[in-house]
């Protein structure tokens, strides 16, 4: 490790394209995996039969999954002291053998008397390039 | 199943108690195992990643739905700084709106909760904003 990725970057400006981050597939062990870490013990995503209650074809990831992926990405370009704010709307569900990959870009960069900030736009994709979860960040570099 | 009943508007401003979560390396390596997350700090327990704070759960007075008919719309999280494993944070939850929208599944009910971490001599550590959509 040589630390976070942006702080080999200093060229970065407004619509400046960040590296990309690839994730395993998603799993029903890791949806179950992540209920039990986070609380979530809604069933919709972790049995099949009350997804299909609900009118699912089967059990969908949890948003927040797909939100800690990009909760990871920050932490991979900034380092994790350095995230500031994380907003995303989840636009389409992910399900079980979907991958997802984070992708971003600068918005802007502003400097203040604590240094630079970054304000990015962020996104999970899936394999399909359907930008399944859509935000927002700010980092500190 | 009888179609549930719209939330109601006088829900607005109801809040949860405070409660005081020790933040605990266990758990954070736990978190960070099941996001597959890779940032050396979380997988060792001592920082804990961005969307830790949804592991707070905690329930509102009279606020009670299905939630197999829930689906999250929105979350939003801002940071003073990262939580760290020792930490004892302070959080309460408040409902900061509920509205009703015709959506592509019918009459939607829109519920927004602000959430707040501090810290134990009540300085800001965290906020966060939820949209849960029920339909």
């Amino acid at each position: 490790m040589t630390g976070p990725v942006l702080s080999m970057r200093h060229d970065l400006a407004s619509g400046s394209v960040l590296p990309d981050l690839r994730k395993p597939p998603i799993t029903k062990l890791q949806l179950v995996k992540y209920a039990g870490a986070s609380g979530d013990y809604n069933l919709i995503h972790t049995d099949d039969e009350t997804a299909r209650t609900v009118g699912l074809d089967g059990v969908i990831a949890h948003g927040m999954l797909s939100m800690g992926f990009l909760g990871e990405y920050l932490c991979w370009l900034a380092g994790p002291e350095s995230v500031r704010r994380l907003s995303v709307r989840f636009h389409e569900m992910v399900r079980p053998g979907d991958t997802l990959t984070c992708r971003g870009r600068v918005k802007e960069r502003t400097t203040g008397t604590d240094g630079s900030r970054l304000q990015l736009e962020v996104w999970a994709e899936n394999q399909r390039a359907e930008r399944v979860t859509v935000g927002e960040a700010e980092v500190q570099i | 199943m009888d179609q549930p009943a719209a939330l109601s508007r006088d829900l607005i401003g109801r809040e949860s108690e405070v409660i005081v979560f020790e933040v605990e390396r266990g758990a954070i390596r736990k978190f960070a195992e099941a996001v597959q997350d890779q940032t050396p700090e979380c997988l060792r327990g001592d920082v804990a990643p961005p969307t830790f704070p949804t592991t707070f759960r905690m329930t509102i007075p009279g606020l009670t739905y299905d939630l197999a008919r829930v689906l999250h719309g929105a979350q939003e999280y801002r940071y003073e700084r990262p939580l760290r494993a020792g930490d004892r944070v302070r959080c309460r939850f408040r409902v900061a709106d509920i509205y009703q929208r015709k959506g592509r599944l019918g009459e939607m009910s829109f519920l927004i909760l602000a959430m707040e971490g501090t810290d134990e001599s009540g300085n800001p550590v965290f906020t966060g904003t939820t949209t849960a959509i029920l339909r």
